[in-house]
């Protein structure tokens, strides 16, 4: 599903990552761990093609297409979603009608019919229900004055709806609490699939607790600098970040 | 969100000047000779049989216009205006003065249909589900005159007269004389001056006592002559208790050089009489060069003159090369209320210069003012405001809001309000903010699969939102398309 | 039409005029400083005084105030002038400035070490070329007015690096019914640090009229903080202007306390040379009685990533009409400024007025600007909840004032200078009523 080889970036000049290798298997959900600055959300936002990233270096082989060119709207049409470890407020534009129109934008983008209002609503009501997310939400200005829990059960539910092949979870667990990481990790396992591919990225091992990954990669001074089992999240949890600190930053 | 796609579509079919209503009707007309004088004014009043007591006050006010200067405090830029080389009169041949539908030169209805402004009533009650609600009578003003007025009858049942103002001067001259000029002196500002000396068309309303207008009221303003002026008086009364809902278009063909408009509104609302006036004003901003283009210098203004009324002022302002406007309410009566809601759209290298005054007379008189000013290409757009509070007016209560979002880094986005409190327990709010569309709130956008033109329209129709729920329906969609449609290409 | 409407000189200008003529030999200054006033008075007779249609002086109409002018302030006066201390308990050297005299025998200039003090007619006999410098681009008539009649004032040099623990004031006094123009020129070097204090007074039921015009350059990572009081005699007329630049990374901070005079504008213009400076602005208007004050500010964002912050209070009682006009300009290339504006206005008499005029001029598109504005009375529900906890309401509303105006005075973020000044409130606060009707 996705080939990362020797991918650098750089932000005005000053290079993040510095040669990430990494392969996320069809149906797989992998965790990315790392201290602070090693290149973690810089990772998630050049896979998701965000402006300002330099790709000096590399590929990113996406469903068998390097997608390093590739605009952040194709990418999203294409099926790569990311759920913002901060997600944006559009005031005035009420959630549901931001639902809508990234939905069909992505259906007419592949080609596909847009949906009916009864169809949408349909789907929509079927996945708030499991995020609990109310109607009342769904009504409201896209995250404004939302909580940290309902912005990022908000992301969650439209990862379900919009139903990506690659999804990519930027410290998913920021600012929960246990009540809310159990409600998000469920919703995120519930949309595990065999056609799925998940790359979780995180600081701590506690998400690693609800969403149990296939394989753990630390990064690092921006590379992959140790792979394993979800094991290694427990080492890291009980050992830190200490021994991965020491490289240049 | 079918809106946003429909907007994207229809804008991809527009070509690089944008504007849809660019084209010209061949209609023969018949004008007055170019320049300004005591004759001509004299010209206009007889064309339109005025009493002589208009004539006078139409050569009062072009008297104290001689001696006039124009403004420059406003932050628009442009050549002189050479009011010698004006037409201050044109009239389409085959329409001497209002008539019936029937009698309508065939050219000029093909015209409003093009413009999507139905003028048949039949088509009207047919066309539209719930067709008794949702009716809306029809002033048009072409060029210099009304070219007709639709359900006349019907509203004359419910005692309101709807009616172009030439016919208002001369079959109820008592009204006119009571009201014109009461709310914006003939000697206000130059433009105003210069509209009450020359004004050749426009509408007129006068809702009884007591009577709700049985539909929305609405006068549909077409430039088309070439090098003419126009400039058009609306009154609007409200006796007590009564209540409009009065809506103005506007639209021009696609000229090489400026035209002017001049237009006076004045709206007097009674004791518990209220008054609701939006506008969606598209009249051609010039092509992408900034050549070309209406001057808009209009002078419109609501006075709350009874206790309890209420005077709301909504505009859409996407049109024009320059606009220069301030609908403003006179809130004299106690416990009056006025509000403006407004959206400024500048693109190109339009100008606008537009806010309201909300002059707080009487006692517990509240005032809200919501603007939302959206600068792209390398336009400026200017809030100016003032709110004020008298000696006297105590209780009185401002909130005013106005943001500004700018897209791209060649546009300029300005503020200026002025607040005045002469009394303690008056309460007034302002707040103001200028941003851009954050990058991240569009990378937001595009992460989800919308294109940075669908995402951009999205951001700013939630930006405007507050306003365009002021608007009547079927203007509030028009609206959105407008807006949409004006900043196309905004973004590169 | 079209004819301009011939404007006639007022008594307060032809009296200028006739001054200017007869002092304009006597004034200090090399030929260059000379022709300087030449022009500078042509200037001032081209714009007249402002008026109302003035637009940045729209609610200070100095045509109609300013019935007479006093005799020019020339020269040695006020021999016998006693300097009062307004702020007992404030450390800090002092410059005493007289009618415009620098008088170094009235001054304190202890622990100024590494700072150079001249009188400012030493500079304009030398012609130094910063006088007019930082006033150059501005078009308004009073600075004019100073640049054409300046008799002296004090120059301050405070060199890089220098840390400078002791407050710097510069105490302005007028000594009897005069005219005076007086010119300030501080200069501060790079990474220095200092602490500037203005102070203007003067006596009680005395017409006089200042007219006080600061030029500033503050260098690269200098941190400053400025803070003026305004306490001139109730029938004294005070214009006083600081133009200021900031470089990279300069910190400025300054606050205007404006209680005095029967009719006072401070002007504050602060332009941005260098990125990264941020400057901070505040004010404290407390008028009574029929004073008119007015803080006018331009804040002039030239370059990118500069950031301000302004916070403007006033407090009218009487018949007293407070105004504050602020203008941020965010020029071109100006990205990333970050401006926010808020003025409040809190009227303790019915009779009071209060006029605001908060702009923002924005022609960059990654900015973050904002302006707030708010006029009002005490809040009923908040003075309830006092009264309902036995506080009696003399105290409650001193209290509520008090706090209000804390917020611009504290905004200085200097503890020494903020309790000085709020001691100076708080007494306005004592005296509330008791002033003559």
């Amino acid at each position: 599903m996705l080939e990362i080889k020797n991918l650098h970036a750089s932000i005005d000049g000053k290079e993040i990552l510095r040669g990430v290798d990494l392969v996320v298997p069809t149906g797989e959900v992998h965790a990315i761990m790392g201290p602070n600055g090693s290149g973690k959300s810089t990772l998630s936002y050049v896979l998701a093609g965000r402006d300002g990233y330099d790709v000096t270096d590399g590929e990113i082989i996406f469903d068998g297409q390097n997608i390093v060119e590739t605009p952040a709207e194709e990418r999203a049409a294409a099926g790569v979603f990311l759920a913002f470890q901060y997600p944006l407020e559009i005031p005035g534009v009420a959630t549901m009608t931001f639902l809508k129109a990234a939905l069909n934008a992505q259906r007419k983008a592949r080609g596909e019919d847009e949906l009916t209002t009864p169809d949408f609503m349909r789907r929509v009501k079927a996945a708030s229900e499991k995020l609990n997310v109310t109607q009342e939400m769904l009504r409201r200005p896209l995250n404004v004055g939302f909580s940290g829990g309902e912005k990022k059960r908000n992301e969650i539910l439209q990862m379900a709806l919009l139903e990506p092949k690659l999804a990519i979870l930027d410290e998913t667990d920021s600012g929960l609490d246990i009540d809310a990481l159990r409600i998000v990790s469920e919703g995120v396992n519930a949309l595990r699939s065999p056609d799925r591919s998940m790359l979780v990225i995180t600081h701590y091992q506690r998400l690693l607790d609800h969403i149990v990954p296939d394989k753990v990669h630390v990064m690092s001074a921006g590379r992959i600098v140790r792979t394993g089992g979800p094991e290694l999240a427990l080492e890291l949890e009980a050992k830190g970040y200490a021994d991965y600190a020491g490289e240049p930053a | 969100m079918p809106a946003i796609q429909e907007t994207v579509d229809q804008v991809r079919q527009i070509d690089v000047d944008q504007y849809k209503y660019g084209f010209v009707t061949d209609i023969e007309s018949e004008r007055a000779p170019k320049g300004l004088s005591e004759d001509i004014v004299r010209f206009i009043s007889a064309k339109k049989n005025e009493p002589e007591w208009m004539l006078e006050w139409r050569l009062d006010a072009y008297r104290r216009w001689l001696t006039m200067t124009e403004p420059a405090w406003s932050r628009v830029q442009y050549p002189k205006i050479d009011f010698d080389d004006l037409y201050y009169y044109s009239a389409p041949k085959s329409t001497s003065g209002p008539k019936s539908l029937d009698e309508v030169d065939p050219e000029l209805l093909a015209m409003y249909e093009k413009l999507g402004i139905p003028l048949r009533e039949r088509e009207i009650l047919a066309g539209v589900e719930g067709a008794s609600d949702r009716r809306v009578a029809v002033d048009a003003v072409f060029d210099s005159v009304s070219v007709v007025t639709t359900f006349k009858e019907e509203l004359k049942k419910a005692g309101v007269i709807f009616c172009a103002i030439s016919e208002a001067i001369r079959e109820y001259p008592e009204i006119v004389k009571k009201y014109l000029g009461s709310v914006v002196p003939v000697t206000d500002n130059f433009y105003a001056t210069l509209n009450s000396a020359v004004f050749s068309d426009g509408s007129f309303v006068y809702i009884p006592e007591g009577v709700r207008c049985p539909m929305e009221l609405s006068t549909y303003f077409r430039i088309n002559e070439r090098n003419t002026g126009q400039f058009e008086r609306t009154l609007i009364i409200a006796e007590k208790g009564a209540y409009v809902s009065y809506l103005e278009g506007c639209t021009a063909p696609m000229r090489d050089e400026n035209q002017l408009h001049a237009a006076v509104v004045e709206l007097v609302a009674l004791e518990d009489a209220e008054i609701k006036y939006s506008t969606v004003q598209n009249w051609y901003p010039g092509d992408k060069d900034g050549k070309g283009g209406i001057y808009n210098f209009v002078t419109k203004r609501g006075d709350c003159r009874g206790d309890r009324s209420k005077i709301s002022w909504t505009q859409v302002e996407t049109g024009s090369a320059i606009t220069w406007k301030y609908p403003s309410c006179i809130l004299r009566g106690d416990d009056s209320q006025g509000e403006f809601y407004s959206i400024a759209v500048s693109n190109g290298y339009q100008q606008v210069d537009s806010g309201t005054k909300m002059l707080h007379l009487g006692k517990n008189t509240k005032s809200r003012i919501i603007s939302k000013g959206i600068a792209a290409g390398r336009s400026d757009n200017t809030y100016r405001g003032l709110v004020s509070a008298h000696r006297k007016a105590s209780g009185a209560r401002n909130f005013t809001n106005c943001d500004s979002l700018l897209i791209g880094d060649k546009c300029g986005a300005h503020t200026v309000p002025y607040i005045e409190s002469k009394n303690a327990s008056a309460v007034f709010e302002h707040e103001a903010t200028t941003s851009k569309i954050a990058d991240d709130q569009l990378f937001y956008c595009l992460q989800r699969g919308l294109s940075s033109e669908e995402a951009v329209a999205l951001i700013v129709n939630g930006f405007v939102k507050d306003v365009i729920q002021q608007l009547p329906m079927e203007f509030a969609v028009e609206a959105q398309k407008l807006i949409s449609i004006s900043l196309e290409g905004s973004v590169g | 039409m079209n004819a301009e409407p011939r404007i006639l000189r007022t008594q307060a200008e032809e009296t200028l005029a006739l001054e200017f003529a007869a002092a304009r030999t006597q004034l200090p200054g090399s030929p260059a400083i000379a022709a300087a006033r030449e022009a500078a008075f042509a200037a001032f007779q081209k714009l007249g005084l402002p008026h109302r249609r003035t637009e940045p002086w729209r609610y200070t109409d100095l045509r109609a105030l300013l019935r007479t002018v006093p005799p020019l302030a020339i020269g040695t006066s006020g021999d016998d002038v006693v300097v009062a201390d307004l702020l007992p308990g404030l450390d800090r050297a002092r410059l005493v400035v007289v009618d415009g005299a620098f008088r170094p025998e009235l001054s304190d200039l202890s622990g100024l070490d590494g700072v150079t003090i001249r009188p400012l007619v030493d500079l304009l006999r030398d012609g130094d070329t910063r006088v007019g410098q930082q006033i150059a681009p501005l078009n308004d008539a009073v600075v004019s007015l100073n640049s054409a009649l300046m008799v002296g004032g004090v120059a301050i040099d405070v060199p890089a690096d220098a840390r400078i623990a002791r407050a710097i004031e510069i105490a302005h006094v007028t000594s009897s019914a005069v005219a005076s123009h007086v010119r300030n020129l501080v200069t501060i070097g790079a990474d220095a640090s200092v602490r500037i204090l203005e102070t203007h007074l003067g006596p009680a039921g005395s017409a006089y009229q200042a007219n006080i015009v600061t030029e500033a350059t503050a260098g690269d990572r200098a941190k400053v903080i400025w803070a003026k009081l305004q306490s001139e005699g109730d029938a004294a007329v005070h214009l006083g202007t600081l133009a200021v630049s900031i470089a990279t990374e300069t910190q400025f901070d300054h606050l205007t306390l404006m209680t005095g005079a029967a009719i006072s504008r401070a002007q504050t213009f602060v332009t941005y040379t260098g990125e990264n400076a941020r400057a901070g602005l505040f004010g404290a208007t407390m008028i009574r009685g029929k004073q008119h004050a007015d803080i006018a500010l331009g804040v002039d964002h030239a370059v990118p990533n500069g950031a301000s912050r302004e916070l403007f209070k006033a407090v009218m009682d009487g018949r007293a009409e407070g105004v504050f006009q602020g203008r941020i300009v965010v020029r071109p290339d100006a990205q990333k400024t970050d401006g926010r504006m808020m003025t409040q206005g809190l009227l303790l008499s019915e009779d009071a007025s209060f006029f605001v005029k908060p702009e923002l001029e924005i022609f960059a598109d990654d900015v973050q600007c904002a302006h707030g504005a708010t006029s009002g009375e005490i809040d009923e529900d908040i003075l309830f909840y006092l009264l309902s906890r036995g506080i009696p309401r003399a105290e409650a509303e001193t209290l509520l004032v008090t706090a209000f105006l804390a917020e611009a005075i504290e905004g200085l973020g200097d503890e020494a200078i903020g309790d000085a000044f709020e001691e100076i409130a708080r007494n306005w606060l004592a005296t509330r009523g008791q002033e003559a009707a």
